[in-house]
């Protein structure tokens, strides 16, 4: 299959793609981040092969810049807005359950994640996908999806009770 | 309750957590990232083929450009191919870009309102092979307010006897209007065919005060 024109992958997936670097590196960077994804991958596309699964193919991209967002960030720590990194702690207490956590607390809490999990939980919660699609979008397996969901899940508990 | 069963019970009170926050992330401006993208796409040579719909008297029109020129107009109802065909043919770098079309809207307007002539338009003939592109050089010459014969542009365009290709290569003319094959009609009189319909082609040589009797 010949790659569709650009315009219909912005116009697919741009909104969900947004929720999930929201949920992934925070909303002052998203937008960013989605400018960088999509350039990157207009830059790619011509030359690109296979376009069986392209969602995927921009998740890949995504995840890929938001990787590089956080690092740019860890080199700046200064310019980091609280809330947003491990500058704003996540809260911690013995008896903190998920209902009375803020949205940022939760937040700085999934961000706190390694990458995979991160985005499998992200992928899992905030965008309300099946296992058999987040491997898709991840490119993993259905059960590797589902451990990474877990684990993740796992982290996120030890975070916010310990 | 055992321990397992209450860590079940946070990890989906947790879930339940998170989509509910989800929900609440802030949304996308499209309008805000869509021109921000196009910009920083033009300065990295990466936006190949921007397009726009145009308004006309004859329906909303669909306007692609390249770096070269005016590669394609359409009258409506068949978008979504016509952006496919611009895809495989120029690039897949295709994006809606409203700001790369203005001159060509400007110039619509004007000739739509009388007050344009003759379009000065850089044109982008990749979508045109063989024949057709000395048909369509020698349409592109046919002056406004005048109109030649099928033969009389193949004639033109170097083969006198290929009126029927030369009626072929019209027909298949992605730049409309611009590319007046409007102004050509039967030697046997009537209008002939139109790729946008007999009625858009009435509308055209009438605007131009050359419609035949």
């Amino acid at each position: 299959m010949r790659p569709p024109p650009f315009q219909t992958l912005i116009d697919a997936h741009a909104a969900e793609l947004h929720r999930f670097l929201v949920a992934s590196i925070g909303a002052t960077d998203a937008e960013d981040c989605l400018q960088e994804t999509f350039l990157a991958a207009l830059r790619a596309y011509p030359r690109l092969r296979d376009t069986a699964n392209l969602r995927a193919w921009l998740y890949t991209i995504a995840q890929r810049k938001a990787i590089d967002t956080v690092r740019r960030r860890g080199r700046h720590r200064t310019e980091v807005l609280a809330g947003e990194s491990g500058e704003a702690r996540v809260p911690r207490s013995a008896t903190a359950a998920p209902h009375e956590m803020t949205d940022d607390g939760l937040w700085a809490a999934v961000r706190s994640l390694p990458p995979r999990q991160r985005a499998a939980v992200v992928h899992r919660f905030v965008l309300d996908l099946a296992y058999r699609e987040i491997g898709e979008r991840m490119g993993c397996t259905e059960e590797a999806a589902r451990q990474n969901v877990a684990a993740g899940l796992k982290r996120l508990r030890r975070e916010v009770t310990q | 309750m055992t321990e397992r069963d209450r860590e079940r019970d946070f990890e989906r009170d947790l879930g339940r957590r998170l989509a509910d926050a989800g929900s609440r992330t802030p949304t996308l401006d499209p309008g805000r990232l869509q021109a921000e993208l196009r910009r920083r796409a033009a300065a990295a040579d990466l936006l190949d083929v921007a397009y726009a719909s145009v308004g006309s008297p004859l329906g909303e029109l669909l306007v692609a450009v390249t770096p070269r020129g005016l590669v394609r107009i359409a009258y409506p109802g068949e978008e979504a191919e016509v952006l496919e065909e611009l895809a495989s043919a120029v690039s897949p770098r295709v994006l809606r870009a409203p700001e790369r079309t203005d001159r060509v809207r400007r110039e619509l307007e004007a000739y739509f309102a009388g007050r344009l002539r003759r379009f000065d338009l850089p044109l982008d003939w990749s979508l045109v092979h063989g024949f057709a592109i000395e048909i369509l050089h020698a349409t592109a010459r046919v002056p406004f307010g005048s109109v030649a014969t099928y033969g009389e542009v193949a004639a033109e365009a170097g083969s006198p006897r290929a009126a029927r290709a030369a009626g072929n290569a019209l027909h298949v003319n992605p730049i409309p209007i611009v590319v007046p094959c409007h102004r050509i009609v039967p030697a046997s009189g009537g209008l002939g065919g139109y790729g946008g319909g007999e009625e858009r082609k009435r509308f055209l040589l009438e605007l131009e005060g050359a419609a035949p009797a």
